[in-house]
Formats: structure tokens, C-alpha cells, sequence
């Protein structure tokens, strides 16, 4: 049987939820470690503030963004979701999307300046 | 599963969806309020020790996650690895229980100690 | 005289495009390609159509890699750079050309008890259902479908999860589930509920952009969600 490619993928409602998808399997993979590392403190100060200090480092400061970033879009996507299942709704759905994405954009910025 | 396991987890996933939408907005306000000016041990366990709502808070979020994750990867394990049946709920589980452990070990070293 | 360069799936599952030149004309559909190339090009070809007006759903194909109707796609809307290529339904067997086999689409339909059960005879009087009532509008919405095909071969659920009832018989169900005179409703939520049911539904809404009536399955299908999740609480599943 044939099966789709990325020309039937082309829409707005896919792009949501892959990227709902995607941010959700990263954002998964990474709270493991996000709780590793918030029991070093429990080591004490000293151990906290070295790690901090690594924290510090512009790659990590890029993956902590990243990370802000997934959560944000995630959560947009997951408003998008409840909204359909449990709002009536017909035709504004498109712009569900293109509102949760701007949200995602607006507290990735936020982030971003105060990083 | 059947209708009435699978309506269940929906159920689950939606309600442990809106607690973490509310506890996603609060906590990455107070990161991106803490971040301003950098970060120290000192200045984020000196607010946070002892600190009883920020205790209860952040056990929900913890708990709210470790069942919202591991649901939302059960679809994705199905769908794009071909992995279903038992082995995969346990797994899940077993996931869940990893977040709940190193996440409540987390908010412990965080918040737990004397004012 | 311009000319449209086609590609036509040949064969079944196992099979290849093969290219016509097909004049192009002024209003001209993908439908009207596809028979210039049976009648003047290669009598061999295996299509389906009927109405050929917009109205039956017969002639549903792949077009440009979207499923559509093609006695509704005008050449003009689809072919880039006078290009076009024509291939089966997706997501339902091949069985020669651009010819599916419906079967396991209509057995889903039956699977997610999209059949209607009554509990009155012709003894009895009528219901009586007000226009406006909300279920009645709720159904009004889905009840248009025609079983073309289109959403079933646009979900990637379809194909990521070979169970999966799909988007046109979970809309029917959910028909039937607004349906106050309707009596299955408890066998139908169960038969629509589990792994294949209408948790699979991920809210792609390949369905809501494709379908040719304008439906929206994906609305059907989150509100069956709602009823299964109100009968799991409530213990009536």
C-alpha cells in the first residue's frame, strides 16, 4: 500500500504536532538528568556552585535555552490540544497553531534575554 | 488495553497535562526571574531551604511529570519503534518511577533542611 | 498546443510510474487525464469513476502525493511546471493501476460499529428531534460523509498503526453516538475505545484538510474521547 510522504505532511496542523511530538520525547529524555543534577545539591554548596559555574559555559547556557524553548513549545502545543478536544471549534483551529507557536517564540526571547 | 484503560490514561494524561501547564508558567517565571544578575548556590538554597509551598509546589510538578512523560511516550513507542504489549507498559512504569525517585530526591535536596 | 508530462502508477503493489503526454487543455481535470490516457494512450490502464461531478467519491487518487478527488482537482490548481503524478489511494491495497481495494476501509467501518441500531418498529411513532438540538447539530456535521477514502489515506495513524480504525469510521460513530435514537451506544464506545480506537488519534488533522465534503473527523473523534473518558469515570463502559 502506498504510503505518505512529505507532500501530504505539508500542513499547518502536522507541523504542530510534530513539533509537540519531537519536543516532548526531547524534553523526556532530558528531565531525567535536569533532576540528576539538581540532587548534586545535596552534596552541599560547594558542590552546587561548582556545578553552577559549569552552567556558566556558553554551551550549556545554548542547551538550557534549547531546553526553555522545547518546554515552551511543548506547552503551547498541549494548550493547542486541549483546546481542540475539549473547545468547540470549526475553523479557527489554524490560528490555535500559529498562537501557539508565537507563545513558544515569546517566552523562548524572554528567556533568552535574561540569559 | 481496552476502551475503558485507554479513556482512563487519555483522562490521566490531560489532567496531569493542565497541573503542569499551570506549574510549567510558574516555574520558568522563577528561573527566568532568578537568572537575572547569575546564579549562586547560596542565593537559590537561602531562598529555597525550608521553603514549604516551594516544597508542596514542586512535588506536584514532579509527580504530575513523572505520569504525563511516560504516557506521552507510550504512543510514540507504538507508532514509530512498533513496540506495544506488556513489556512496553512496564517499561513505562519503570520509567515513571525513575522520574518520581530522582525527581523527589531533587525537590529533597532543594527545599528539605531547617529554615 | 501545450502538454502535461504525467506519471501513472502501473502494477500493484509492486509496480512503477510510467510516463504519458497528455494535451492540455482550458478547465481540464485530473480525472479528464486519466481517461485521455485509457481511451487514446493505453487501453490497459485500471481506473475508478463515476458522477465524475464532485459527488460520489469514486474517483479519489494521489495526486502530486495528496489524496483528492480527481474529478474535483483542476490541472491548473496541481500540476507545477506541467507536471503531474497520479497514483493509487493511499494506505488501502493495490489491486491493479490506480485501482484499490475499498475492502479493508469498510471493514473498519463495521469494526467501529458504525452501523445504526433502533429500538423502535414501524409499529411505533416517529422520534421526535428538534433541528436545533445540539446532538442533532452535532451529527448534522458529520453525517455528509460518503466513505470516499480521502481522510483514511491522508492520517499517518493509518499506516503507523495497522489497526487503527481511521478518521471516516470514527466520525460515523460518533454520528451514531449523537444520535438520540440510536441504542448501541454502549457496545459502540467499546468498540471505539482501546489501542486502535479513537485514542490513536494525534490530532493531525491530515482528515480536516482533506476531506472533499468539508468535514472535520478530527472534531468527531475528540468528542468521542469526551464520551469515553465521561462513561470509563462513570463505569457505564
Amino acid at each position: 500500500m502506498r504510503r505518505n510522504d512529505l507532500r501530504a505532511r505539508r500542513h499547518p496542523a502536522y507541523g504542530a504536532f510534530l513539533v509537540h511530538r519531537l519536543s516532548g520525547i526531547l524534553l523526556a529524555l532530558f528531565l531525567p538528568v535536569h533532576f540528576w543534577a539538581l540532587s548534586q545539591s545535596l552534596q552541599g554548596a560547594a558542590q552546587f556552585d561548582r556545578f553552577l559555574v559549569w552552567t556558566a559555559a556558553p554551551a550549556v547556557k545554548f542547551a538550557e535555552w534549547g531546553i526553555v524553548a522545547l518546554l515552551a513549545a511543548h506547552l503551547a502545543g498541549g494548550l493547542r490540544l486541549l483546546a481542540l478536544e475539549f473547545l468547540p471549534w470549526r475553523d479557527w483551529q489554524k490560528s490555535l497553531a500559529a498562537a501557539a507557536a508565537a507563545l513558544a517564540l515569546a517566552v523562548g526571547l524572554a528567556f533568552a534575554l535574561a540569559l | 488495553m481496552n476502551a475503558r484503560g485507554e479513556a482512563l490514561l487519555w483522562l490521566t494524561q490531560r489532567m496531569s497535562a493542565a497541573v503542569l501547564a499551570f506549574c510549567v508558567l510558574v516555574h520558568l517565571v522563577t528561573v527566568i526571574v532568578a537568572v537575572q544578575g547569575g546564579l549562586s548556590a547560596a542565593e537559590i538554597l537561602g531562598r529555597t531551604r525550608g521553603n514549604v509551598a516551594g516544597l508542596v509546589f514542586y512535588t506536584t510538578f514532579v509527580m504530575a511529570a513523572a505520569v504525563h512523560a511516560p504516557i506521552g511516550l507510550r504512543a510514540t513507542l507504538g507508532e514509530w519503534l512498533g513496540w506495544r504489549g506488556a513489556s512496553r507498559d512496564i517499561a513505562l512504569v519503570l520509567f515513571a518511577v525513575l522520574l518520581a525517585g530522582l525527581g523527589l530526591r531533587a525537590v529533597a535536596g532543594v527545599f528539605g533542611g531547617a529554615a | 498546443m501545450e502538454i502535461l508530462h504525467v506519471k501513472v502508477w502501473r502494477g500493484a503493489e509492486q509496480g512503477a510510474f510510467q510516463n504519458f503526454e497528455v494535451p492540455r487543455h482550458e478547465s481540464q481535470t485530473v480525472l479528464d487525464v486519466v481517461t485521455h490516457i485509457q481511451r487514446h494512450l493505453d487501453a490497459s490502464l485500471a481506473y475508478r469513476f463515476a458522477c465524475r461531478v464532485g459527488m460520489c467519491g469514486s474517483c479519489a487518487m494521489t495526486v502530486n502525493g495528496v489524496a483528492r478527488w480527481t474529478c474535483r482537482t483542476h490541472v491548473d490548481a496541481v500540476a507545477k511546471g506541467g507536471a503531474l503524478e497520479v497514483a493509487p489511494l493511499g494506505h488501502l491495497p493495490v489491486i491493479r493501476d490506480l485501482v484499490t481495494d475499498m475492502a479493508p476501509f469498510f471493514d473498519k467501518w463495521a469494526r467501529a460499529r458504525g452501523q445504526f441500531q433502533g429500538a423502535r418498529s414501524r409499529h411505533d411513532d416517529f422520534a421526535r428531534i428538534a433541528p436545533d438540538d445540539p446532538q442533532r447539530r452535532q451529527v448534522d456535521a458529520g453525517i455528509e460523509c460518503i466513505g470516499c477514502g480521502v481522510c483514511y489515506a491522508s492520517c499517518d495513524l493509518v499506516s503507523w498503526n495497522p489497526a487503527y480504525l481511521g478518521p471516516a469510521a470514527l466520525n460515523r460513530a460518533w454520528t451514531l453516538a449523537c444520535d438520540a435514537r440510536d441504542v448501541a451506544t454502549r457496545e459502540r464506545l467499546r468498540a471505539v475505545g482501546g489501542d486502535a480506537g479513537c485514542h490513536a488519534c494525534h490530532t493531525q488533522m491530515g482528515c480536516t484538510e482533506r476531506c472533499p465534503k468539508k468535514l472535520s473527523p478530527t472534531a468527531g473523534i475528540a468528542g468521542l474521547k469526551r464520551a469515553l473518558a465521561r462513561a470509563a469515570l462513570k463505569g457505564t463502559l
